[in-house]
């Protein structure tokens, strides 16, 4: 097992942690800096439940590489919210009644940040689509979708 | 000041609050089973698991696997004697001479890391001796078959459950009312039909995990993702030969349940690794593999109907016979079986019935309780058949439904009467969102348009003795501390039970926590957290918990003001007096009491109130006949209605709108009760159009998320309607009882229904897939 030592800022802190070659970015987010928020749901890049963002876009942490990830900036769910602030989706979400279990909703809020921050004004089909990669198996998805509407709405109206 | 105005502004019950576990869910800091942190101690386990459906064991050899560096135990199951089983104990920790199904425990080992873990796995040797499976449970049931589990006979079950020695029947449950027979002859119209329901799995977004240590005392502590902690304390103690207070539970949230995780399923496997490497903490893991078979399935069904109305439409005769493929073991699955027995003859008032239920081992995974524990697979052939006996006699299927469909006083097929239900006017309104009656146009020239309904019944199956109980306990800030055992397992328990809490004391909602996770050492105890029982059962549990402290305080209260406990009230976190307006705030006393008025010492003290709540009133049923007084403690009802397009150059189905009531007596949370009816119907619809596993010669051949579909955000209908129905149910804490399951239940026949009146076509079973579709379309000659 060979090891690398990475350099790379999550939730804009920076860390230098030695990982070996197989670990992937969800196991070392998981069981290295126990950031737990990011859920482990198939480990296949099928469910969406751990996705965060990589330099601003979604990925499935399970089938990305932690070496991979030297020089990357990572935003999982324990940084969304800021100063408190929760962000808009965070909030809409808890408003719509879109959480149940709870357990697709870390990957839900970051593939709706990234579809927000790409697409400010999405339209019903356009959210459905952002959502395909992220199985919820509890809400039916329209509270969800609700929610990011509701985001989408207050963004605007902030700006 | 008014008395009921008060409690009126006081009350939280109705009311759409926010969920009380949504803001850590969103941040990412709730808790599951998985996030646990145990440090480098922390030893991984995996399983050697059968590769045969149907095998005796001759040889185990783990020497390989003990040597490799790394390992710290390897386990069979000839240190775990001991048999397990919630109705039926027929099923040992590891298999010790036989294997029945592909997935079955042999061996376990503890590794330092999971990869090793995994490779010891490899090194296991097994000899088998091939056995003829067992695929089919119809053919299970006959004597042809070989047996599945020859010492049925000795095992120990439960007295409401019967199993035939030398068969591989583990439970028969039979209704003989009336007169079939002779009934017959009176129908103006007779449909028979067969159906088969095949196997299909939860999917929880969370596999099952569960972490186990033993100390050097024997002392069993598991963390798991658990609906049954308490179940669980139970039965892993009685396989293990410990008494139930050596063996803790603890339970974080569920993420996500629908049944997997209730009773024991891969804990014991944890908890049997532990008690070889004493004092560390051993983690298994399902993988989402493992997770499709080795927890458990939704079992299959083979369903024959019979079912015939007079001329004037009326239902007199049913004979229904259900062989359920309960797999190797019968967890849950004997259960299912008289479940769906007592309630075989849907929603309606039948007079005469004939129904048998088996429950047939196979070697196929092992059935456990899924949503609706039986009733949407037994619904899904019932409905239809009811679809048809209306139409063959020319009539409208609302309104043949509405003529036969129970209501309060009918003859329930056990024999007792139906209790007041609102099942007519969710049939009514169920059928008025849809626009029932009216035609609409397909939206394109090559599609078909069609709607259907399904009516639906579910009691919670369970024994008769199924307990809750809570505590309460106020804080020096008037904050009050809710203990429960039941598990927030994304339902919305935890809202509910602190909004009945804040209701009955006469606290805000917002001055409620919860005393969680639940721990079997701490936590108060709760049967299961299954059946749709909670709102009802522990919600009764909590309002005689909170009347208790509520007494406690208004008669310290009383005492130190001299007046009449019956003119003090408890509003807003403060103990107000209706005669002298006098008012104090809870958090002044709650836990250092008072001075006494005269100043000679203190009255009063911690405050802590308990409750407890079991049904007393549900009989036995007679085991030739099903018959007796009260066999459940109630029925909820409600209707789906669906409008769909079929797409006849694809076959795919469009779910254009979907609409449900149910009659849940009263809802504590509107808000999450429509979530409920919400996240079933799309379940509901998931399991109609997309899920099967697919069985071939006992081996699942599509265990994962590519191969195994579920409902995304895409599948969803474009328009959904959830309604509320409120009969109050006698018994149910402000009239409630469940509504969990239901939702899910009449989803199937609601489509298949709908596709029938768009094609004019019916199939033997789920999915409904575009590929079945376009094909019987081809072969019905309705496309070239």
């Amino acid at each position: 097992m060979t090891f690398h030592e990475i350099i790379v800022t999550i939730n804009q802190n920076q860390e230098k942690i030695t990982v070996p070659s197989n670990m992937t970015l969800m196991r070392m987010l998981r069981e290295v800096l126990a950031l737990t928020g990011t859920k482990n749901g198939c480990s296949a890049g099928e469910c969406g439940a751990c996705t965060v963002l990589m330099n601003g876009e979604p990925v499935n942490s399970c089938m990305v590489l932690a070496v991979e990830c030297d020089g990357a900036e990572i935003i999982t769910v324990e940084g969304l919210a800021s100063d408190k602030q929760l962000d808009p989706v965070q909030d809409s979400i808890i408003q719509t009644g879109g959480v149940q279990c709870g357990f697709c909703t870390p990957g839900i809020l970051i593939s709706s940040r990234a579809l927000l921050n790409r697409n400010p004004d999405p339209s019903d089909a356009e959210i459905k689509e952002a959502l395909v990669g992220n199985l919820c198996r509890c809400t039916g998805y329209t509270r969800i979708i609700d929610a990011i509407k509701e985001a989408a709405m207050r963004q605007k109206a902030k700006e | 000041m008014e008395k009921s105005l008060a409690q009126k502004v006081n009350s939280p019950v109705g009311e759409n609050k926010l969920r009380i576990d949504a803001y850590e869910k969103v941040i990412g800091t709730a808790q599951y089973a998985d996030d646990i942190q145990f440090g480098n101690k922390l030893l991984h386990a995996r399983i050697k698991r059968s590769p045969y459906p149907h095998a005796k064991i001759k040889k185990i050899d783990v020497s390989k696997a003990r040597i490799l560096p790394g390992v710290k135990a390897v386990v069979c199951g000839e240190d775990f004697p001991g048999f397990i089983g919630l109705y039926l104990k027929d099923r040992q920790i590891f298999c010790r001479d036989r294997v029945r199904y592909v997935g079955d425990p042999i061996a376990g080992v503890a590794a330092i890391s999971e990869e090793i873990a995994e490779k010891a796995i490899d090194l296991i040797e097994v000899e088998y001796e091939i056995l003829e499976p067992v695929l089919d449970p119809e053919f299970g049931a006959s004597s042809r078959a070989p047996l599945i589990h020859p010492d049925l006979g000795k095992y120990v079950v439960a007295s409401f459950i019967f199993p035939q020695a030398g068969s591989n029947i583990s439970n028969h449950f039979k209704i003989r009312k009336g007169n079939i027979e002779s009934t017959w002859q009176k129908c103006k119209t007779i449909i028979e039909r067969k159906y088969h329901i095949p196997h299909i799995q939860h999917v929880p977004l969370e596999p099952h995990v569960a972490i186990a240590r033993v100390d050097k005392s024997g002392e069993v502590t598991l963390w798991d993702s658990s609906q049954s902690p308490f179940a669980q304390r139970d039965l892993i103690a009685e396989a293990l030969g410990i008494t139930q207070s050596k063996m803790r539970v603890i339970a974080p949230l569920v993420g996500g349940g629908f049944g997997s995780k209730a009773g024991v399923s891969m804990e014991s496997l944890a908890v049997a690794i532990a008690s070889k490497v004493k004092g560390y903490p051993v983690k298994l893991r399902l993988t989402r593999e493992e997770e499709f078979y080795t927890a458990f399935v939704r079992q299959g069904l083979v369903a024959y109907f019979k079912m015939g109305c007079d001329e004037n439409g009326k239902i007199l005769a049913m004979e229904n016979t259900f062989y359920w493929d309960g797999g190797a073991y019968t967890e849950y699955g004997v259960n299912i079986t008289r479940a769906a027995g007592y309630s075989s003859t849907g929603p309606y008032e039948v007079p005469n019935v004939k129904a048998d239920s088996y429950c047939v081992y196979t070697n196929h995974p092992v059935g456990g309780p899924m949503r609706g524990f039986g009733m949407p697979e037994m619904h899904a052939g019932l409905e239809q058949c009811i679809d048809e006996l209306a139409l063959e006699m020319g009539m409208d299927p609302v309104e043949f439904r509405q003529l036969n469909c129970l209501k309060e006083g009918s003859i329930l097929p056990t024999g007792g009467k139906m209790h007041p239900t609102g099942l007519s006017q969710c049939l009514e309104k169920t059928a008025e969102a849809i626009d029932w009656g009216k035609k609409a146009l397909p939206s394109a020239p090559n599609k078909r348009r069609g709607k259907g309904i399904a009516l639906m019944w579910k009691a919670p199956a369970m024994p008769g003795n199924a307990g809750s109980s809570a505590f309460i306990e106020l804080a020096e800030d008037g904050m009050l501390t809710l203990g429960v055992g039941c598990q927030e397992i994304g339902q919305g328990a935890f809202t509910v039970v602190a909004q009945m809490v804040a209701a009955t004391f006469g606290v805000p909602y917002e001055s409620v926590r919860l005393a969680t996770p639940v721990d079997t050492r701490y936590s108060p105890y709760e049967w299961q957290t299954v059946a749709s029982r909670i709102t009802w059962s522990t919600g009764n549990a909590i309002i005689k918990a909170a009347q208790d402290a509520r007494k406690q305080v208004i008669n310290l209260i009383a005492e130190a003001w001299n007046e009449n406990p019956d003119d003090l009230d408890i509003v807003n976190g403060n103990v107000i007096s209706y005669k002298s307006e006098r008012e104090i705030k809870v958090k002044d006393f709650a836990v250092k009491g008072l001075p006494k008025p005269d100043g000679r010492g203190w009255m009063g003290g911690p405050v802590i109130g308990r409750g407890s709540f079991m049904p007393t009133d549900v009989t036995g049923l007679d085991a030739e006949t099903g018959q007796g007084e009260h066999a459940v403690v109630h029925f909820t009802t409600g209707a789906q209605a669906v409008d769909l397009e079929v797409d006849l150059d694809t076959g795919r189905v469009e779910i254009l709108k979907a609409v449900a009531a149910f009659d849940v007596g009263k809802a504590i949370n509107p808000d999450l009760v429509k979530a409920q009816i919400e996240g079933g119907m799309v379940q509901g619809i998931s399991s109609a159009l997309f899920e099967s596993l697919m069985l071939k010669d006992g081996y699942v051949q599509n265990p994962s998320f590519v191969d195994y579909r579920i409902a995304t955000s895409m599948d969803i209908p474009n328009s959904m309607q959830a309604i509320i129905v409120e009969v109050p149910q006698d018994d149910g804490p402000w009239g409630a009882r469940g509504i969990g399951e239901h939702s899910m239940v009449p989803a199937i026949p609601a489509i298949a229904n709908a596709i029938y009146d768009a094609i004019g076509i019916r199939f033997e079973g789920p999915p409904f897939t575009a590929e079945k579709i376009y094909l019987a379309m081809m072969e019905a000659g309705i496309i070239k």
